[in-house]
């Protein structure tokens, strides 16, 4: 495998699993041109008149859309740990001896550890998409034939709309469908709340099927998936777990130190003039985030203001502010808790939104650089602002990028992490797998005090005489190693073998993994 | 050698973090054999062998074979871990093998300080440890008491012991319940010679007690050259003790504040303790009343519903109300309620800032009797104001330069 140096002199493959790479060059720095991909012209003479798409099976389906071994097959995760359709998908592209199938889910969960068998036998190549949990420690370990990618929500929008992954046949997971194909998320007994990961999939794929476990007449209202891109549409008994696809409310932390740290942003956005009439945010829907939500209600309520719109991530605390005046929109990317599935049921006023408004790399603007400030997580941070969220310091790919590389565009971007976890310190000098480069993080929020970036002056101008816990990144690094024992070693890896990668939200590659020795 | 070949401490399984389980078995012949499953083991896997053949050397074990299961426990827990298995094997080895003191622990209290919130952290948890000062409590209590099982009383010695000089604590006041005696006496060589501010004697009820104690104290602090104050805070926690609170406050010069404990007071009473709390009015009263006559602060209970803020925040204001100027803590997040609900009034705030200012005004003019209005103001008066423009100061409603 032959490696390349990249803007940010980190190696990476000139090819993965074939296609040639572009390295990443710097945060705005590479303009892709040419035309958006097309999909097939399509005839609505070849589908039925009375719009009735329905076919008897998954596998009727997948062989009218004509599966065949290599082909690229999507999914969506809205339905999150409670996915049962894709383990379902997969049995029966086992069943028909297809092989080698690229899957390009939006995300994966644990529940999609029982894929590995699939991937052992070759029925799955490798995974373009997210590698959590039990499916990243198997692709860490180099048993994966192919080589992962992972791509942010809005990264993976702008693959498929630059033509770098052509989704031959999406299945997607529809809790309310018609038999023309209109399909949502906020109806039945397996709601989600929004399907907008599904979208560029409906849009552009070649073909796509709808799996619905609550087919209604014509028409399903509201169609956030709209019929007239869908091919055929299966009924199933099950899509899934309705305790795992939502859950029944979201727990805020109990943590002592995690509410510190929420305090600590909460006062921080405040003081630098973040928390003011109309202002929006990214909220998210980690323990530390929903404490963030409860701190800011307190400032807005004691300040008489309210925020124009918050980005979610949306949860039942985001939902009380919607109801109690605090917020004029909520724009949800995806909808945790079943408070929120019922917001955004009934409230015109809570939005779905998708990765094409708010991520994509070749819209004419995305939502994302207009939000006042988003507040995310990481596994790791570096010195010089640097960020991993894919895997850990013991080199384990464990976790997806998500919306989080798209979201660092905001206008100020707080990472919030610990400064150690357990005995592992947070503040590295640097990080295992650079998934966001630090020119795009602005603060690092940790119970041991607030990092500023240095490039951002007006920041630290700003709190120049604030009695919040302002230090240098480095001095909070060096009281954690003190703590800790000292530097710790880096991952055990074989540089030789390189397992996935990172993509930037421009289909660059920012970073790679390598094998974890065992 | 003795017949006991194999010795462990610590904590093993799933749920453990932050710390580990240690388990030494001496061997004949074969040198040194050690296994170690880490969590952190391609970050800290090499330290950790290493800390495992330095305290090998230092205890002089020649032969053995160590088991290191650990979940991320810091150096200081490792140790103590190793020591607690080690001296299960050897009990009668004095030698110690302590962490180097943290350089920012050498910080002295002094017998009058803040008093208003403590937090308990149970002796036999390193993981609450090093994040503890973060949430500004005034002081941290490392419990060898309650919150430790029997089982465990040796092993947590070592824990806190090794805490006490390598975790920071940021300047909160550093304390340590003992058990109760005679148990308790033996646990001060553990920490007397460590920077410990101020010793918690549980359950006492008689002067002899404090006696005790501070003798024992006097004995380790000579014999390591212990120059520091050490001060005692008698928990009254009994009908008897109640009875004695007043003796017991004035035992010693070094008591700095009595506290009382209402879950084993009424226990011993034999009635449930309830949120009003009319059943033990009359022992907190007497408690602050014995307190406040030997001259020394009264510190209230805990309140033990930690989700209950509300609940809490009336049950400071009543301590207040009664007298108390302390609460304990059993969780971080009680630690801003407990302070703010300490806090002074603005009314209160503006009372005292004339009495303070009238006070130095006369001093600069020489005069010795000072009058606000139509009251005299004597130096408690002024001491009581100065008290409460600190702690408004501390809670950040009164700016510090608030006279110039």
């Amino acid at each position: 495998m032959k490696m390349i140096k990249n803007a940010l002199n980190r190696f990476i493959p000139e090819r993965i699993n074939g296609q040639k790479q572009i390295p990443f060059k710097g945060v705005d720095k590479f303009k892709s041109s040419g035309k958006i991909t097309n999909p097939q012209i399509r005839t609505c003479a070849e589908y039925p008149a009375d719009g009735n798409k329905i076919v008897k099976n998954l596998k009727d389906a997948l062989k009218k859309a004509g599966l065949k071994d290599g082909m690229t097959i999507s999914t969506h995760h809205h339905l999150r740990n409670g996915d049962q359709l894709t383990n379902i998908l997969f049995d029966t592209i086992h069943s028909m001896g297809v092989k080698n199938i690229r899957w390009f889910p939006s995300a994966s969960f644990p529940c999609h550890s029982y894929l590995i068998r699939y991937l052992r036998d070759g029925t799955i190549h490798h995974i373009e998409g997210s590698m959590n949990g039990p499916l990243g420690k198997f692709t860490s370990e180099g048993k994966m034939k192919g080589v992962g990618v992972l791509r942010s929500h809005g990264g993976r929008y702008q693959s498929i709309q630059d033509g770098e992954v052509q989704i031959d046949i999406a299945v997607i997971a529809a809790p309310t469908a018609d038999p023309f194909g209109n399909a949502n998320g906020v109806n039945g007994k397996s709601a989600c709340g929004g399907l907008g990961f599904a979208l560029a999939d409906s849009e552009y794929a070649d073909k796509v099927i709808v799996v619905t476990d609550n087919l209604v007449p014509f028409p399903c209202v509201p169609w956030q998936i709209q019929g007239n891109n869908v091919d055929y549409v299966v009924q199933a008994d099950s899509l899934g777990d309705p305790s795992k696809i939502v859950s029944g409310t979201t727990e805020m932390t109990k943590s002592p130190d995690r509410l510190l740290i929420a305090e600590y942003i909460a006062k921080f956005m405040d003081e630098v003039g973040i928390v003011r009439e109309g202002f929006s945010y990214q909220a998210g829907a980690g323990g530390t985030n929903l404490a963030v939500i409860l701190y800011l209600k307190e400032i807005m309520k004691a300040k008489g203001i309210k925020a124009r719109f918050i980005r979610g991530g949306s949860t039942k605390y985001l939902v009380e502010l919607l109801q109690e005046g605090l917020t004029d929109y909520i724009l949800d990317g995806q909808t945790f808790d079943l408070d929120a599935v019922r917001s955004m049921h009934d409230n015109i006023n809570h939005v779905m939104t998708t990765p094409f408004t708010s991520y994509n790399y070749h819209g004419k603007g995305n939502f994302a650089s207009m939000v006042d400030a988003a507040i995310l997580g990481a596994t790791e941070v570096d010195i010089n602002f640097n960020a991993n969220v894919v895997s850990h310091s013991d080199g384990y790919l464990l976790h997806g990028i998500g919306g989080w590389q798209n979201c660092l565009y905001s206008k100020c971007t707080i990472i919030a992490v610990p400064s150690f976890r357990d005995r592992i310190p947070v503040i590295l000098d640097e990080v295992t797998t650079l998934c966001g480069p630090g020119e795009l993080i602005d603060v690092i929020v940790t119970e041991r005090g607030i990092a500023i970036n240095p490039k951002r002056k007006d920041l630290l101008n700003t709190v120049k005489n604030s009695s919040l816990p302002i230090r240098s990144i480095k001095e909070i690094q060096k009281e954690v190693y003190e703590i800790c024992g000292g530097v710790p070693a880096k991952p055990n890896v074989n540089k030789k073998k390189v397992v996935a990668v990172v993509k930037w939200v421009d289909g660059t590659v920012m970073d790679s993994i390598y094998q974890v020795v065992t | 050698m003795l017949g006991i070949k194999k010795g462990s401490a610590g904590k093993r399984g799933n749920n453990v973090r932050s710390d580990c389980f240690v388990e030494i078995e001496l061997t004949k012949g074969k040198g040194i054999k050690s296994s170690v499953l880490s969590k952190v083991s391609s970050m800290y896997g090499q330290d950790i062998n290493d800390l495992i053949i330095t305290m090998c050397d230092f205890f002089e074990i020649k032969h053995a074979e160590v088991l290191v299961e650990d979940n991320g426990a810091l150096p200081f827990t490792l140790a103590a871990r190793f020591e607690a298995a080690y001296k299960k094997l050897r009990p009668d080895d004095s030698r110690e093998f302590l962490p180097s003191m943290n350089k920012n622990n050498f910080y002295l209290t002094q017998k009058d300080r803040m008093r208003r919130s403590r937090l308990y952290l149970p002796g036999n948890e390193p993981k609450f440890y090093p994040n503890a000062g973060l949430h500004k409590p005034d002081g941290i209590i490392l419990d060898l008491e309650d919150s430790v099982a029997p089982s465990e009383k040796d092993s947590a010695r070592y824990l806190v012991r090794n805490a006490l000089c390598a975790v920071d604590f940021y300047s909160a006041e550093r304390m340590v319940r003992i058990n109760q005696l005679p148990l308790g006496l033996n646990d001060l060589k553990y920490v007397v010679p460590h920077n410990v501010h101020v010793i918690l004697i549980p359950k006492c009820e008689s002067a002899i007690t404090v006696k005790d104690v501070e003798e024992e104290i006097n004995m380790i602090k000579a014999m390591n050259n212990v120059s520091a104050e050490i001060y005692l805070m008698p928990i009254i926690e009994s009908a008897l003790g109640v009875v004695k609170s007043y003796e017991i406050a004035t035992a010693s010069d070094k008591v700095c504040a009595l506290a009382i404990g209402l879950e084993d007071y009424t226990a011993d009473l034999g009635v449930e303790r309830t949120n009003e709390g009319k059943e033990s009015l009359y022992a907190r009263s007497t408690v602050v009343n014995s307190a406040k006559a030997a001259g020394v602060k009264a510190i209230d209970t805990v309140f033990s519903d930690v989700d209950d803020v509300e609940g809490l925040r009336i049950s400071v204001i009543e301590a207040k109300a009664l007298g108390f100027e302390g609460k304990g803590c059993i969780h971080p997040r009680q630690i801003k309620v407990v302070h703010q609900a300490f806090a002074p009034s603005e009314k209160e705030i503006e009372k005292v800032k004339k009495i303070v200012l009238a006070f130095n005004e006369a001093e600069k003019n020489g005069i010795g009797v000072v009058s606000l209005g139509s009251k005299m103001i004597d130096a408690p008066v002024v001491k009581r104001a100065r008290h409460i423009i600190e702690l408004a100061i501390l809670n950040n409603l009164l700016d510090k330069n608030w006279n110039n």
